[in-house]
């Protein structure tokens, strides 16, 4: 088994023992959290050469989760989705679309409630019992890949749907739904530097056949979920975020906020206590010339 | 001190009181739609578009537009300028009911709001919104205390009004601390949207730009607000005591113009401000029509010295740095193939103005009722020592 018990315990514990610290120990936690997920975690290879677009894997996915099409955390990008900019009109084109679980997560440093969470294991999970539906991480998210329920009111309680990579599912030592459902191996499933390899592999025995570059190898500082294909990325519609990892961006500054507020009120402070001290003065100097004048 | 004297409550519709009513009904009924069938009855957000005009609007424009209230107690009490202290009632007030109506309008733009609290509990601290939340949610609370000795002088109730007027310093240096770490912070919330915001605007130093640019609408607000409450009054206004305080506006503005010419020059993006293209006509006007414009125009004093300029001016700051939010948080993005793109729902504007209507007819309830207007004392010390 992939994930030990141990293994998962000791996660768990950085991570309540950082929640329980609360805000003033930011720095740490931002220490425990860069180190605590796996360094090669499970991650999926997307051959979309070997794709059929039968929807199988769509359909394992609901079935899998109990949930209706329009709540479906998988689904397909096809042909006039795809007619961007890039993409001739017409031109056939079918590719599925799901989290990407990225290794150092845009949605998980934006939620301000941390209901997106990096699991030790890796998979990046959803926990909608904390869901404010703010809908911050679909905005980070350089893969636009969460939805959020539109049609539902307050009692039927709007939420973001993601994939969570089957998380409980991998618990047990099982794979994904998707995975498993595919009839023609265009999902395989392995650890992530297995999947790379393999990749590569395949890249390197028929190079006429893919485009010379594993989609997500370096994508938003990486990702779990590789892909590999036949036409140029962009026709696909697949972003280019960069090869940077998005967090970090606002990380450095977020942990410097309480130093900075305690300086920043030392120094109003300071100005205050400045200025009255003058003003006093000015009107001590005042009173003198005053009573001086009187004399 | 005999202005307030002369506005007396009344209950007479005027056809502007009608309006604001109106929308204010409007609102509700949006909201509440919003409410049983979901933001999909009301808004037409989807996916692709998950932000739409109530953050860019609402919360950019409405919390940055709410400055005034810091800038003007920072100047007072920290900085003791003394002569603005008539400002400062005003100006707090606006910026508690300007907090308040960003607040109303994220209880219906948030899925669960029933849940807005968990910020509390579950607190990511690596999160900008987390930052933003729990600073609007502290400062709101901190205005109100600011204003309450108005407050509680008007129930009579005196000796409470005298507790939050002796802690009135204290309540400043939390609000402008506050203010500094929220208005930034809004800023930082589209750093990680690095590859979808056009990199005219997106930029490592959006943080400063959105703090910078939110204390100078901030006193701009102030001139345009107590213009339009001296005239809807009936007061004498204080366009003189009002130049004055734009004289630091082409300041602010001049060093906002410099921040971002020379972050465009260190990111290498200077020549996409000669590229073709509609963003490029969007970055031109926001920084020609809401930068450059009025930092000339308010530099002269001919024009701060009369109402009509100073007051067009100040306007100019105002629309620029709503044009500015607009294009950072929904025009300017990079949007996936599949978009289908979005124009806002008439019931979100309803929920907008509605909102905003709402916190006018607060301010006319207060300015009618409590001691706003009165000259000589700011919002801490009330009616307290002339009542």
């Amino acid at each position: 088994m992939r994930f030990t018990r141990r293994k998962f315990l000791m996660g768990a514990t950085t991570v309540g023992a950082g929640l329980a610290l609360g805000p003033l120990t930011g720095p740490v936690r931002i220490a425990l959290a860069s180190t605590a997920p796996a360094k090669d975690p499970p991650a999926v290879l997307y051959d979309l050469t070997q794709c059929a677009g039968c929807h199988l894997c769509e359909i394992a996915c609901q079935v899998n989760k109990g949930l209706p099409p329009e709540k479906a955390l998988l689904s397909f990008r096809t042909g006039s989705e795809l007619d961007g900019p890039n993409v001739p009109k017409g031109a056939w084109a079918i590719r599925r679309q799901q989290c990407m679980h990225c290794l150092d997560p845009a949605c998980v440093a934006a939620c301000p409630v941390a209901a997106m969470y990096k699991t030790p294991e890796g998979p990046v999970i959803y926990r909608d019992e904390r869901c404010l539906g703010c809908r911050y991480c679909m905005n980070a998210c350089p893969f636009n890949v969460p939805t959020f329920d539109w049609n539902s009111g307050l009692l039927d309680a709007a939420l973001i749907r993601k994939c969570n990579f089957c998380y409980e599912r991998q618990q047990q030592g099982k794979q994904p739904a998707c995975i498993e459902a595919c009839p023609t191996k265009a999902v395989i499933f392995g650890q992530r530097s297995e999947m790379l390899a393999e990749a590569k592999k395949r890249i390197a025995a028929d190079p006429d056949r893919y485009v010379g570059k594993v989609y997500g190898e370096y994508e938003a500082g990486g990702t779990a979920f590789l892909l590999i294909a036949g036409v140029p990325f962009d026709k696909l519609a697949l972003p280019d975020p960069g090869d940077k990892a998005l967090p970090p961006l606002t990380r450095t500054i977020m942990g410097g906020t309480i130093p900075f507020a305690l300086s920043w009120a030392a120094v109003l402070t300071g100005i205050y206590g400045v200025v009255q001290f003058r003003q006093k003065r000015m009107k001590q100097i005042g009173h003198g010339a005053g009573k001086e004048e009187k004399k | 001190m005999t202005n307030s004297q002369t506005l007396a409550p009344t209950l007479r519709l005027s056809p502007g009181k009608i309006i604001l009513w109106s929308l204010l009904i409007l609102g509700l009924v949006a909201a509440g739609i919003r409410y049983t069938k979901g933001m999909g009855a009301v808004s037409n957000m989807n996916n692709v578009y998950s932000f739409g005009l109530w953050i860019s609007l609402d919360l950019l424009c409405g919390v940055a537009l709410a400055a005034g209230a810091f800038t003007t107690c920072t100047v007072v009490y920290i900085l003791g300028k003394e002569e603005y202290r008539p400002l400062v009632k005003p100006a707090v007030l606006t910026g508690f009911l300007g907090y308040l109506a960003v607040i109303l309008a994220l209880l219906v733009d948030v899925g669960r709001p029933e849940r807005l609290w968990y910020m509390i509990i579950y607190q990511n601290t690596h999160s900008p919104l987390f930052e933003v939340g729990l600073c609007v949610m502290t400062y709101t609370f901190v205005l109100f205390c600011e204003f309450s000795p108005v407050f509680f002088e008007w129930l009579g109730w005196h000796k409470l009004g005298h507790f939050f007027h002796k802690l009135v310093i204290p309540f400043v240096i939390l609000g402008t601390v506050l203010s500094t770490l929220h208005q930034s912070s809004l800023g930082m919330l589209f750093l990680m949207m690095s590859d979808k915001i056009n990199p005219l605007w997106h930029t490592p130093f959006l943080q400063l730009f959105f703090f910078v640019s939110a204390a100078t609408a901030g006193l701009a607000m102030v001139v345009f607000e107590s213009t339009i409450a001296h005239k809807v009054y009936g007061m004498e206004q204080e366009t003189p005591l009002l130049g004055k305080l734009a004289k630091a506006i082409p300041w602010m503005l001049g060093l906002l113009l410099t921040l971002k010419v020379s972050e465009l020059i260190w990111a290498g993006d200077f020549h996409l401000l000669f590229e073709p293209g509609k963003f490029t006509w969007f970055y031109w006007i926001e920084i020609l029509g809401g930068v450059v414009a009025p930092m000339i125009l308010l530099a002269i004093p001919a024009i701060r010295r009369k109402q009509s300029t100073l007051f067009f001016s100040s306007l100019l700051v105002i629309l620029g740095l709503m044009f500015n939010r607009f294009n950072i948080g929904l025009l300017t993005w990079k949007r996936p193939a599949w978009d289908t793109g979005y124009i806002p729902h008439w019931m979100e504007f309803a929920v907008s103005f509605g909102v905003i209507a709402g916190a006018i007819l607060v301010y006319d309830f207060v300015a009618r009722r409590m001691n706003l207007f009165s000259n000589g004392h700011g919002a801490a010390e009330g009616g307290h020592h002339h009542a």
